[in-house]
């Protein structure tokens, strides 16, 4: 056996070495230079920025970038008592509901009180229907326990329960348990996916479809994973929404230089807000046959959506509804989570993927891949299960869980219009409406001598005033850059997710902030 | 098998073909000729490899409309995918695992078997085996979950103050918030608190903890901060053999060289500097060695080092330049008389600034074994220590892209390293229930040892530490030339069997690796101590019956 893998390695060695005939990529080259100056430190550290892997220093997050450090240590200046022009930093740089204030659902938090300490099983201040869902999630843990491991896959009642929902969602198109993988929050599953579908090498290398602007995840795995990122621009001038023809343009340009072999899409978008239409799903479907790709469906805002006439329709429903000729054909992953829509619950890093016509023998190199990592939280699960099992009419719970999540959505749909209506009121910021999702990102126009003055500081645009309203305000935004952006144009993502009255501060603060930077800078 | 090995077969079929057609229009080909047809072969082969796909793929599918099939072939399939995953093996939960689920199926099903329930003693899942989650740790969780719970006069005043202030270092004092990557600092300075309490006051900085989801996935960032070069220079990651099979599937992921290094069964699986000598000096003639992995205690070996060879696996790794990554999840498991954990740090800062300014190491941890055997929670830390700075801000930043670690999971690690003191009203209910979980398992480990070393063909060392037994099992020839046939490896044919005989569901030793020509299995200790008598007695009892039938 050992033999076996060290001849693989071999001809892995004859693959490399062939490959080097064809542009390498940065960091080869760089690699190629230190052997050949025989630079690799003898002395010093095993594990430096020279000797790491250098598929990881391409990665970026901006996420949780360099503006949000700098958030973290003004905090931490705040409470020494360092003076500053606020009092508080408000972090709208990220979709943390719970952390601006929404409050969980009490359903779903009394059943994993009631999963974690059974004891409470015998309290009668707990309602039936949560007691309900504790004992079955319970009995299908190993030991009874939520502190067994389960299986790779996900409990298999969890994954009976998603796939109940996702037939009740897309109006009783079957979904079969054996397809729905549980994950550690969604991004897990999308890079678990990337994964197996990066192969090949110089221009066979698996190319990947991602909208700009997109979710750096996206960016940052692709890099990681050594893929080809290739973009497709969505357009800002028709409210963020796809265009075949970008598709199109962008796919032929990459089959220069690589393989194209999947599309991601998000739906709703992050950070762009839009809710696509049936009609452009349907186009990226048969665009996505036409092209031989396979297609990956974030949707884990699929409750988020605000715009009248908007709806959120299902990559898996428009597919079948399509007909056999693309439901039999269509590869298609598609994503959710617990952390967004109405429950918020992010820490808890629960999730699933739903895999269709996904090819049998990879489906069970998928299945092995994940059991490498033992499972999934189970908490998360359990969580998971109850999002996709709430408190049905007839059960104790069902009132007020209804009240809790209507309220969540409807307070987020006056957000996201409070929003839009008072960042368009400010000269030289233009912002989409938002028509779902969590976030707003609206352009800004930004005074040439402001941009010259960034460039001389080396950071994009955006960075440079992101970075100062941070420093003047208090806020704390990601610059468009992280996001990807038509060159020349700028950017921030903004959550709408602090409660309303510290929003219209925000805002108000923003309005302010703007209207000092265009006079100081022009 | 792999996508090289079928690649190599289209070509061989190729070549056959070719071969055929020139010597049905030449007649039979001189040597020269043979060298001519087989260069252009090779020509042909290497420019194919280079073949526009757009190219390629109008070939397939114009094959593909031929034959009537579906003109769109599959995006992904076994020769598309990504060739290092399919090089991923993972026997704890390979093909016995899935046999086993399916026979539970069908005794629900009623089919009727020689026995009526699976036992699964594949895994290291202590609840799946019936132990009983810590309550105070349960109370804690149930609090920081539902924080209602913080009003009912049911809870002990210690665990809601430690929900309390678990809650208030969350995001809205909210366990639903997302973390710092890097994960909650006020549990990162708790860990650091432990740790120093641990290692006899050697400081730890909190800045050098992360958490994860559970230990796996700082071993597996570790490991992917290590993997670069091509060719002579790719990383080699020197892991013991028998392992713990999540090195070798990550190394497989990761396209890293795996250089295995023996541990010494008839010392009972200790490690010996010398064959790390060998195995080192080995692997640089076709790859670049910079890390080293122990698992201490071990597994699937049960071996606690002394701290003598943690003394000389430091000097090795700083001489021959290598990354230590220490395995310490078992650290509380400890069983047998004369054997004690010493963590790699504590021995490390022991040995002098000589050593403990310049090896670089990564110590892992996690809330899955020891008492408390919290696999579900998926929580776990890792320390890194001499970390290059700009490396770590790389590791910071990598890490975020995952968000954090689940939230659950970091407070349970926090109550576990922050346990109830001496003067809190759960201290002596904790102390009573650690004290028990680990006295069982040390009684467990010493009668596994006794009864499975009364079975002639069956050699076990004593189980020191971890949670398993790693016996050495003799198969008759005949057996394992039956194996053969079947293309199994002998020990999966036996572990196949004892399944389908008696329910019992172990992992073979091939899946953790054992020398050439010898053959072991994997059994955790956990089951309750009835029922653990009983699952030996039947694999005495089978293993006899095997012997029987194959000699």
């Amino acid at each position: 056996m050992r033999n076996n893998s060290f001849k693989e390695h071999i001809i892995c060695n004859v693959i490399t070495l062939n490959r080097s005939a064809f542009p390498a990529a940065q960091g080869e080259h760089l690699h190629q230079k230190m052997s050949e100056n025989g630079a690799l430190p003898l002395r010093g550290k095993v594990l430096t920025v020279d000797t790491m892997n250098a598929n990881v220093k391409k990665v970026d997050y901006a996420v949780r970038g360099p503006i949000v450090q700098r958030a973290v240590q003004i905090e931490k200046e705040l409470k020494e008592g360092v003076k500053k022009p606020f009092e508080e930093v408000i972090k709208a740089n990220i979709g943390d509901a719970h952390a601006m204030g929404q409050r969980p659902i009490t359903f779903f938090r009394q059943v994993m009180a009631l999963c974690t300490y059974p004891q409470l099983l015998d309290d009668n201040k707990f309602p039936e229907d949560a007691k309900n869902r504790a004992r079955r999630i319970l009995q299908s843990c190993g030991g009874n326990s939520i502190g067994a491991y389960t299986t790779s896959q996900g409990i298999d009642c969890v994954r009976h329960d998603v796939a109940n929902y996702i037939q009740r969602r897309d109006g009783g198109i079957p979904s079969d348990p054996d397809n729905i993988y549980l994950t550690t929050g969604a991004s897990d599953g999308i890079v678990t996916i990337l994964k197996l579908l990066t192969a090949g090498e110089g221009r066979t290398r698996t190319g990947v479809m991602i909208s700009i602007p997109q979710y750096p995840l996206y960016s940052a795995s692709i890099a990681e994973l050594g893929a080809v990122q290739i973009n497709y621009y969505l357009n800002e001038e028709k409210c963020w929404s796809l265009d075949i023809s970008e598709l199109q343009r962008s796919l032929q340009a990459a089959r220069e230089h690589c393989d194209p072999r999947v599309l991601c899409i998000i739906n709703p978008g992050n950070p762009t807000g839009q809710v696509q239409s049936r009609q452009c799903i349907e186009d990226v479907i048969r665009f996505a046959v036409k092209e031989n790709l396979f297609l990956m469906a974030d949707e884990v805002y699929q409750d988020n959506v605000y715009a009248e006439g908007c709806e959120f329709h299902s990559f898996k429903k428009v597919l079948f509804e399509m007909g056999p000729e693309y439901s039999s054909k269509v590869e298609l992953a598609s994503f959710h989570s617990t952390s967004k829509c109405y429950m918020g619950e992010c820490g808890f890093r629960g999730g699933y993927m739903e895999v269709i016509n996904m090819d049998p023998e990879v489906k069970a190199q998928l299945t092995k891949l994940v059991s490498v990592r033992l499972c999934p939280p189970a908490p998360g699960q359990a969580l998971m299960d109850l999002v996709v099992n709430s408190p049905q009419p007839g059960e104790p719970s069902y009132q007020t869980f209804i009240k809790e999540r209507t309220d969540v959505l409807s307070a987020l749909a006056e957000k996201a219009k409070l929003t839009e209506e008072i960042l368009n009121t400010v000269p030289g910021i233009s912002c989409n409406p938002v028509q779902g999702a969590m976030y707003s990102f609206p352009r800004i126009t930004l005074p040439e001598r402001a941009i010259n003055e960034a460039k001389a500081k080396g950071q994009a645009p955006d960075m440079f005033y992101c970075m100062k309203l941070l420093e003047e305000t208090g806020i704390c935004l990601v610059p468009g850059s992280g996001f990807g952006q038509r060159e020349g144009t700028y950017h921030f993502r903004m959550t709408i997710l602090p409660p309303t009255d510290k929003l219209k501060i925000m805002l108000n603060k923003l309005k302010e902030f703007h209207q000092k930077f265009t006079q100081q800078y022009s | 098998m792999s996508c090289s090995h079928n690649k190599k077969m289209d070509l061989k079929k190729k070549k056959k073909k070719l071969y055929w057609a020139h010597i049905w229009m030449h007649g039979t080909p001189s040597i020269c000729q043979l060298r001519l047809i087989l260069y252009i072969l090779h020509v042909c082969s290497v420019i194919s490899r280079f073949t526009p796909e757009i190219l390629r793929k109008g070939i397939h599918g114009d094959t593909m409309t031929e034959n009537g099939c579906e003109y769109r072939e599959r995006v992904l399939t076994m020769d598309t995918m990504n060739p290092n995953v399919k090089r991923v093996e993972y026997a704890v939960r390979g093909p016995i695992v899935q046999r086993a689920v399916q026979i539970e199926r069908e005794l629900k099903m009623g089919i009727k078997k020689p026995f009526t329930e699976v036992i699964r003693a594949n895994i290291g899942d202590c609840h799946a085996m019936g132990q009983k989650p810590i309550t105070f740790f349960r109370q804690v969780l149930a609090l920081c979950s539902y924080p209602d719970l913080l009003e009912d006069g049911k809870f002990p005043e210690d665990a809601k103050s430690r929900a309390r202030r678990i809650l208030q270092a969350c995001g809205g004092g909210s366990l639903g918030a997302y973390s710092t990557s890097q994960g909650i600092e006020m549990i990162r300075q708790d860990i650091a608190r432990y740790i120093e309490r641990r290692d006899g006051g050697i400081t730890c900085d909190p800045d050098n903890i992360y958490l994860s989801t559970g230990a796996s996935d700082a071993i597996v960032t570790m490991l992917k901060l290590l993997v670069s070069g091509e060719g002579m220079s790719r990383t080699g990651v020197m892991i013991s053999i028998p392992q713990y099979p999540l090195y070798s599937a990550t190394l497989a992921e990761l396209g890293a060289v795996q250089i295995s290094y023996y541990l010494d069964e008839d010392n009972c699986w200790s490690l010996d500097i010398s064959e790390l000598r060998r195995a080192l000096q080995e692997a640089k003639k076709h790859c670049s060695p910079r890390a080293l992995c122990i698992i201490n205690p071990g597994n699937p070996t049960g071996q606690v080092q002394s701290r003598q060879c943690i003394e000389g696996v430091i000097r090795f790794a700083a001489a021959e330049k290598l990354f230590l990554m220490a395995d310490e999840v078992y650290q509380d498991n400890v069983y047998a008389d004369g054997c004690k954990f010493h963590s790699f740090k504590k021995v490390l800062f022991e040995m002098g600034l000589e050593y403990s300014e310049k090896v670089e190491l990564a110590s892992f941890h996690s809330t899955s074994k020891c008492y408390m055997g919290e696999c579900g929670f998926r929580g776990g830390y890792m320390e890194v220590v001499n970390l290059d700075p700009e490396v770590k801000v790389q590791l910071t930043k990598l890490v975020s892209v995952r968000l954090c670690p689940p939230v659950p999971g970091q407070a349970l690690l926090d109550v576990v390293v922050n346990p109830p003191q001496p003067d809190e009203p759960s201290y002596d209910t904790f102390i009573k229930e650690r004290t028990d979980t680990l006295a069982t398992l040390a009684e467990k480990a010493n009668m596994t040892q006794e009864i499975l070393n009364q079975v002639p063909g069956i050699k076990c060392n004593p189980v020191q530490g971890a949670m398993y037994t790693f016996p050495r099992i003799h198969l008759p020839p005949k057996a394992i030339l039956e194996a053969k046939e079947k293309e199994q490896t002998p020990d999966m044919f036996y572990c196949m069997k004892l399944l389908e005989e008696t329910g019992i569901c172990l992992v073979p030793g091939s899946g953790f690796g054992q020398r050439d020509g010898t053959y072991h299995f994997r059994m955790t200790i956990l089951p309750p101590k009835e029922k653990l008598k009983i699952v030996l007695a039947k694999i005495k009892e089978f293993h006899q019956h095997f012997m029987a039938q194959y000699s």
